[in-house]
């Protein structure tokens, strides 16, 4: 218990810095929000392992950690850049450095159709009833620490703002960059909402990378806001350093009618907690939940979803699939929840693990609470090897070994791939694999 | 081309064959038939390199060189090639893309040049057409979702693409109705070639009714009890396996 205390303090003196570095005009709401979920952050607590939802991951490697809570940070080389940008990124692209927009490094020229696309704190004087209106009202701060924790020290981040009808055609890239140098330890909170209102259309990327070679703690939040009818095509590509701790939460909510999709894509750092949570509040809305997670050596990484089916004649889907080298550790729990006004919900999950090691190692759990009686709910679950007599048909017909091990685990991967809908995601994430298939290769 | 001599085998500890002894030449087909648990499938295997058995005594040669001694790719890409007689599903792995890579792994071994996309489309146009099969089954994921039927023909398209020295055909009739048996056998017959050598296993005459063999050889108890022309398939039809069964003896 004692250490608990301490753990917390860190966080709460550097939040009365915090707060008092924080400009005298600022909203009071904002100060409110702040304050409550710091309440709300020293209340909970960080989860240890005797609690249910935490009993696979343990938080203790980023709670013995006194990050510093510092915006300033070294800017990416041109390089560096180039390669986070995925080359040529053809719409909106909003580049953060240790959570602080950059406007040097962003390229917004297009604002069609009164679209907003720009940083939180920008936001705050455009647009502060939206914010107040929208802003912290979905990812509870009342229950979980990080995504409290988060609210707390929520000062800029991305805002996207669809008007009524807003259709726009080129994903926009929220690219943030950890910085931090080799004797350094850094926590930055990430903070995004996405507001898409009634009729309105876009496809949103986040990504996180690493510079530098310094112990780094990412703790998002972003929240997804669907009106009526409106579409949301989310993806999240997390590819920072194994120096890095990364927690996050993914908060979508759908009115009626509306679509979120939310694809989020584990490479890097050594602990990933993700939560990603969607609730169905409107009749006939449909929730896309995937993931894939792609680990190697120790690296530890949690995906906790939750699908809240709140409203008649809505659909869910879920596929989370994971490849698992080494000593990796995959955790995965699908909650499904069908409250009893949800009548004709269409609910369906899957947890697919390929693991290439004799160490790694994966927890899966599906999680159904179902409250009304006429439901199409499935899920299922594998945790596998590559197979044999597979690999043993396609070395009959003369491709070697290694190759035909390489063939499968892409074949595995492929049907995840296929689905990404932004071309340079695709491409960086088949790099990736081919990338860390070499590598496997050279370890055996 | 293939000289087995008094090979025994096995899997986990269970002995299977028993001492087999059996040449194959250039254009020879074989059969080789037997009633359930005799050891074909088991001597198919150990052919195509399956290493979950094991040699305990003997040899193969396959062109004067040791088979025993390569591994699985190499073995196909000296030029065996098997039918499985359950070919496996693979989703993801699209059925052309995986042809062209073993076709070109195959190249590369004898030293040929590779095919490039356009080259392998028109080779693999040519085959299908042959085969009389549809350009649909090899742009899905190899034999996922594929009917019996069409597992099987999609092996003897392989072969035919490949175009093997020596082919091992383990069960292809079993569980086809006699239209896609016809089919199949067809496709087989259009394949044989003066320096082609085959080896049809098989558990019914049937099959040799469609692609007829050189030689008939009949396993039992994890030997040949008997090899003869085509016309020993016939007697096998009309007697049973029973008249030739090896009698059980103590030990095994």
């Amino acid at each position: 218990m004692i250490e608990t205390i301490q753990e917390t303090d860190n966080y709460i003196s550097s939040f009365a810095k915090f707060e008092k570095s924080r400009a005298s005009n600022e909203h009071a709401w904002l100060r409110e929000l702040r304050r409550t979920a710091l309440d709300s952050f020293q209340r909970l607590g960080f989860p240890t392992t005797h609690d249910e939802e935490w009993r696979f991951t343990s938080v203790a490697p980023i709670t013995r950690v006194p990050f510093d809570l510092a915006p300033d940070g070294a800017a990416p080389s041109a390089a560096e850049l180039e390669s986070f940008r995925f080359g040529s990124w053809s719409g909106i692209q909003l580049v953060f450095v240790n959570g602080i927009y950059s406007a040097k490094l962003s390229s917004r020229t297009e604002r069609p159709n009164g679209l907003f696309a720009g940083s939180l704190s920008e936001a705050l004087g455009k647009h502060s009833d939206l914010l107040q209106a929208h802003l912290g009202r979905y990812a509870s701060s009342s229950e979980e620490a990080f995504a409290a924790l988060n609210t707390a020290f929520a000062s800029d981040g991305a805002f996207v703002y669809l008007p009524k009808g807003c259709v726009i055609e080129q994903p926009i890239h929220l690219l943030f960059l950890s910085s931090a140098e080799k004797s350094e330890s850094r926590v930055c909170h990430p903070r995004i909402l996405v507001l898409a209102e009634e009729n309105s259309q876009a496809q949103i990327l986040e990504s996180y990378a690493s510079l530098g070679q310094g112990v780094y703690f990412t703790n998002a939040v972003t929240e997804l806001v669907a009106g009526e009818n409106a579409f949301i095509d989310h993806y999240k590509l997390q590819r920072e350093s194994l120096e890095t701790f990364h927690v996050s939460t993914i908060q979508a909510q759908l009115g009626r009618s509306a679509n979120i999709s939310t694809q989020s894509i584990s490479l890097g750092a050594a602990l990933v907690r993700n939560h990603v949570n969607a609730v169905l509040a409107g009749e006939g809305g449909e929730a896309t939940l995937n993931g894939f997670y792609l680990v190697n050596g120790r690296q530890h990484v949690d995906n906790h979803t939750s699908i809240d089916h709140a409203k008649p004649h809505c659909n869910s889907h879920e596929l989370y699939k994971g490849i698992l080298d080494g000593k990796a550790r995959g955790v995965f729990n699908g909650r499904i929840i069908v409250r009893p006004d949800a009548q004709k919900t269409d609910s369906k999950q899957t947890n697919k693990n390929l693991i290439l090691s004799e160490e790694a190692l994966v927890n899966t759990n599906p999680q159904l609470e179902i409250y009304a009686d006429d439901v199409k709910c499935t899920h299922g679950a594998t945790i596998g090897q590559l197979d044999a007599d597979s690999i043993f048909y396609l070395r009959s017909r003369g491709i070697d070994h290694e190759s035909a091990r390489h063939l499968l685990t892409y074949a595995f991967a492929g049907d995840f791939i296929h689905r990404l809908k932004i071309e340079p995601l695709r491409v960086a994430l088949e790099t990736s694999l081919f990338a860390r298939l070499a590598e496997g290769q050279e370890e055996r | 081309m293939l000289e087995i001599k008094n090979l025994h085998a096995g899997i986990g500890g269970k002995k299977i064959l028993q001492g087999i002894d059996l040449k194959v030449n250039e254009g020879e087909v074989h059969a080789i038939m037997g009633p359930n648990g005799s050891g074909k499938s088991t001597l198919s295997q150990v052919l195509a390199g399956r290493e979950t058995y094991e040699v305990t005594q003997g040899e193969i040669l396959y062109q004067g060189k040791d088979l025993l001694d390569m591994a699985p790719e190499e073995r196909a890409r000296e030029g065996i090639f098997m039918a499985f007689q359950y070919p496996v599903e693979i989703p993801g792995v699209n059925n052309t893309y995986f042809l062209k890579a073993a076709l070109n792994a195959i190249h590369k071994h004898r030293g040929e040049p590779e095919l490039d996309a356009m080259d392998f489309l028109k080779l693999v146009r040519a085959k299908l057409k042959v085969m009389e099969m549809d350009e649909s089954l090899i742009n899905r994921s190899v034999n996922e979702g594929f009917s019996g039927g069409e597992k099987k023909r999609n092996e003897i398209f392989h072969m035919a693409v490949l175009d093997p020295k020596l082919a091992i055909l383990d069960e292809t009739d079993s569980g086809l109705d006699i239209d896609a048996l016809k089919s199949v056998a067809k496709g087989v017959n259009t394949l044989r070639s003066p320096d082609r050598a085959m080896i049809v296993i098989t558990h019914y005459q049937r099959l040799l009714n469609y692609i007829i063999p050189d030689f008939v050889h009949v396993l039992s108890g994890g030997k040949i009890v008997k090899s003869g022309g085509k016309e020993l398939a016939l007697d096998l039809e009309a007697k049973g396996y029973g008249w030739l069964e090896e009698p059980v003896t103590a030990g095994r």
